[in-house]
């Protein structure tokens, strides 16, 4: 169920050499995207665990958001396909667990993607808000 | 555990204070478990704080530090160093980023930044707690390097290597030095003959005894890691073994070939690619002679292979432009009263190849816009081509030129051979097939195989000087790591809990480094990470079925316990107002700015004073003086009210 003046928290995996540049430039032009919005910086969006990404779940955020590197990877051609692995594995246990797997988003994130990254923020936010908080759903943390 | 943890929170003048209330924040962590130190600070990066670290380190004993101020990418340098200055592991610091994604990113709900921040903090607190001693990895190095490819690059990087007093392998695959430029005639700039260049290069190069030319040389097999690479090369059929520390790629790259029939490219002989047609002028005498005929109009066609947006070749090779109009110079230095046509997209002249194009323009070349939607149309009648071509520049008028020579001004494309390189050196490729750095801008000659250098054209089109550069640039990063004989790694790495690991092969499937072996351990096979090419990129972990790999300093402990810290409730009072805009409301929050602002404040209360007159006055050093005064004025505190009798002080006063 949708509710007024809802921010959804979300959480952001980006990468310390693509993605994470990127979302620092959006900081430093003052664009400006929703403060619920947490990043955790890694190497290689290619390294995060399902795990993780359901302990966000688990702690309350709306929606997980995962800034890859896509074809600009420095470590594998297969970047976007090792990540969208992980992404299919966690819609999974998503399911499971009865999450929305709308609640999670992938998208390729260069180092100069600030404007891209407000947008994506602002979409997936709208999106979020639309399927309520995540509390809203029939979900039952273990 | 870490259990006594420093906390600093940075002001950053006013960039992160000025929406996040850190002082409120400074006065909450300090009630977080584990958290000794809590402060707010002016600037977390200046020297008097570094100073006030390591003080409070030693004399609070603190286990661990998180600094709350801007990216990581700017200081956590600065804030491992103090670390370890103040004798705690560097990795036992966070920095947590209340700058570019919080105070910055939310100047628009101050509010709100301040409770994010309160998270950010809080993770970084979190993480800081399940934080490792990590030793960085150090290994033996070689001071020897091999340079891949002997163009100008490679020779150019060759020199400066050895010169440097590294012993240096050149392997060329080509009977001789000197690759594309050996070739290419008059050069811009100089005027020099590429040979010339070249012939230069080698003379000085076989006056230093530290380096080897090996020329039909093929690298064969690469095996080893940084510092202790061993290199197969099989020159002209021999077998010969080289111990290298480093490697460095420059091998250049390919010219486009047009595909039959591309603009008229193959069918007919008049139809010649911008290389084939520089031969023809520089070898020409007297008369541009072509097939037996002479030539009297040639019309270059411009990003033939390149900016194709739905071919392969989506990129500017940047150097045809500037090849075709100097190409076009030196056919009106050589032949009189040869007619020149361009039919270029865009001409991409930069800096100071730009003066080639006003020449050009002068001489009389006529330059016929067109757009990739309607290229030019090639037609041949018998031999000789027409070419249909719709003028953007004049309402698209259609022009028939007709030509006596067509040249394909073709760009540049990685080499044919770039797979069997990146095979053998695993240098990742990128979707333009050139081979890819580790970031255009921060680690430009890089590749994410330790080691493993790139520079010159084999990592993108470049010209002559921009390759030279970046071979250079890469041979000065060489010699910066191995100089020493030992080399010291991140130690960011993967590793194997033994006892959940099952082997099964998964994780070295995807591994691109070849780091994962299986070994025998305690009567069962389990994998092991080779920690010297291991680059850290984690991708083995989450294809482990059994969780059996963690990447150091991205454990699941550090991870999991960030999203629990920004998940945590935050209990923020509004921020009280203060009536800054008048100078008393400036002196009085003074009180929340480093104490050596306030003894300059008190001490100008008097009267103005100099930098030397506040350093005699407060007896603190000339140069902290100086800073904090510097920043004091920046922010509005004081202000100068003209220089002192010498005229070469500033006299500060307290701002009305």
């Amino acid at each position: 169920m949708p509710t007024e003046n809802f921010s959804p928290k979300i959480l952001v995996f980006s990468t310390d050499k693509i993605s994470d540049p990127g979302i620092d430039q959006a900081g430093l032009r003052k664009l400006h995207y929703s403060p619920t919005v947490y990043v955790i910086s890694l190497p290689c969006s290619s390294g995060i665990k399902p795990r993780w990404i359901m302990r966000a779940f688990e702690k309350g955020f709306d929606g997980v958001f995962i800034a890859a590197d896509g074809h600009e990877c420095s470590y594998s051609p297969k970047c976007a396909e090792h990540t969208n692995t992980i992404i299919v594995e966690s819609q999974k246990m998503m399911r499971e667990k009865n999450i929305n797997p709308k609640r999670i988003r992938m998208a390729a994130l260069c180092s100069v993607c600030a404007e891209p990254f407000v947008s994506h923020m602002g979409n997936f936010s709208k999106i979020l808000s639309e399927l309520g908080s995540l509390n809203t759903e029939e979900y039952k943390p273990s | 555990m870490k259990q006594r943890i420093g906390v600093y929170i940075c002001h950053c003048g006013g960039n992160i204070s000025d929406y996040v209330d850190v002082e409120q924040l400074g006065k909450l962590m300090a009630n977080e478990d584990g958290v000794i130190v809590s402060k707010d600070v002016m600037f977390a990066c200046s020297d008097a704080n570094q100073k006030q670290m390591i003080q409070d380190i030693n004399e609070k004993q603190l286990d661990a530090i998180v600094v709350a101020s801007c990216s990581p990418k700017l200081h956590t340098h600065t804030f491992r160093g103090v670390a370890e200055r103040a004798g705690i592991n560097p990795y036992n610091y966070t920095q947590v980023n209340v700058r570019e994604q919080c105070s910055w990113a939310h100047s628009d709900k101050p509010m709100d930044a301040t409770i994010k921040a309160y998270g950010l903090i809080r993770a970084g607190i979190n993480r800081v707690t399940h934080s490792e001693a990590l030793e960085s990895i150090e290994i033996t190095a070689q001071k020897a390097v091999a340079v891949i490819g002997a163009g100008v690059s490679g020779l150019r990087a060759a020199i400066d290597l050895a010169r440097m007093g590294n012993q240096v392998y050149l392997i060329e695959k080509e009977a001789e030095v000197g690759g594309r430029v050996l070739t290419s005639g008059k050069l811009f700039m100089t005027g020099e003959n590429g040979k010339e260049v070249i012939d230069r290069l080698y003379q000085r190069l076989k006056q230093m005894n530290n380096i080897n030319i090996f020329t039909n040389a093929n690298l064969d097999k690469i095996s080893g890691s940084f510092g202790n690479f061993f290199i197969d090369v099989n020159v002209g059929g021999e077998l010969l073994k080289l111990n290298v520390g480093s490697v460095l790629v420059t091998t250049g790259f390919d010219f486009y070939q047009p595909k039959e029939g591309e603009y008229g490219y193959k069918l007919s002989e008049n139809v010649i690619t911008l290389p084939d047609f520089n031969k023809l002028v520089e070898n020409g005498n007297g008369k541009l002679i072509h097939n037996g005929k002479p030539v009297k109009t040639v019309a270059y066609i411009y990003c033939v292979g390149n900016r194709q947006s739905k071919g392969e070749n989506k990129y500017c090779s940047r150097h045809c432009c500037t090849a075709a109009i100097h190409s076009s110079l030196n056919l009106h230095e050589k032949f009189d009263g040869v007619k020149a046509f361009h039919l270029y997209r865009d001409i991409r002249t930069y800096g100071k190849q730009e003066l080639l194009y006003q020449e050009s323009s002068k001489k009389g070349d006529i330059y016929i816009k067109f757009e990739e939607k309607e290229p030019p149309i090639v037609e041949m009648k018998g031999n000789k081509p027409f070419i249909k071509v719709k003028d953007y520049l004049t309402s698209k008028k259609e022009l028939t030129l007709d030509a006596d020579l067509v040249v394909l001004v073709t760009g540049m494309v990685a080499r044919s051979d770039s797979n069997e390189i990146s095979g053998k050196l695993k240098i990742p490729i990128g979707t333009d097939k050139f081979f890819n750095e580790i970031h255009p801008k921060l680690k430009p000659v890089e590749t994410v195989i330790k080691g493993v250098y790139i520079g010159g054209a084999c990592q993108g089109p470049k010209n002559i000087s921009e390759s030279v550069q970046s071979a250079l640039s890469g041979a000065a990063k060489i010699n910066a790591v191995i100089r020493k004989g030992s080399i010291e790694l991140e130690p960011i790495v993967a590793r194997i809990n033994p006892e959940a690991c099952a082997w099964c092969n998964k994780c070295s499937e995807v591994c691109e480094f070849d780091a994962i072996k299986p070994i025998e351990s305690n009567g069962k096979m389990i994998a092991e990470v080779n920690i010297s090419t291991c680059t850290g990129c984690g991708i083995c972990a989450p294809v482990c079925p059994t969780n059996a790999i963690e990447v150091a300093h991205f454990t699941d402990n550090e991870i999991e316990s960030m999203i629990d810290g920004f998940a945590s409730p935050a209990n923020i009072a509004p921020r009280e107002q203060t009536n800054q805009n008048t100078s008393s409301a400036k002196a009085q929050s003074l009180a929340g700015y480093p104490k050596i602002w306030r003894t300059i404040a008190s001490a100008l209360n008097d009267k103005p004073l100099s930098i030397p007159q506040i350093t005699e006055k407060i007896n603190i050093s000339i140069q902290e003086v100086t800073w904090n005064v510097m920043t004091m004025n920046r922010y509005g505190f004081i202000e100068s009210t003209g220089l002192d009798g010498d005229e070469v002080y500033h006299i500060y006063k307290l701002k009305k």
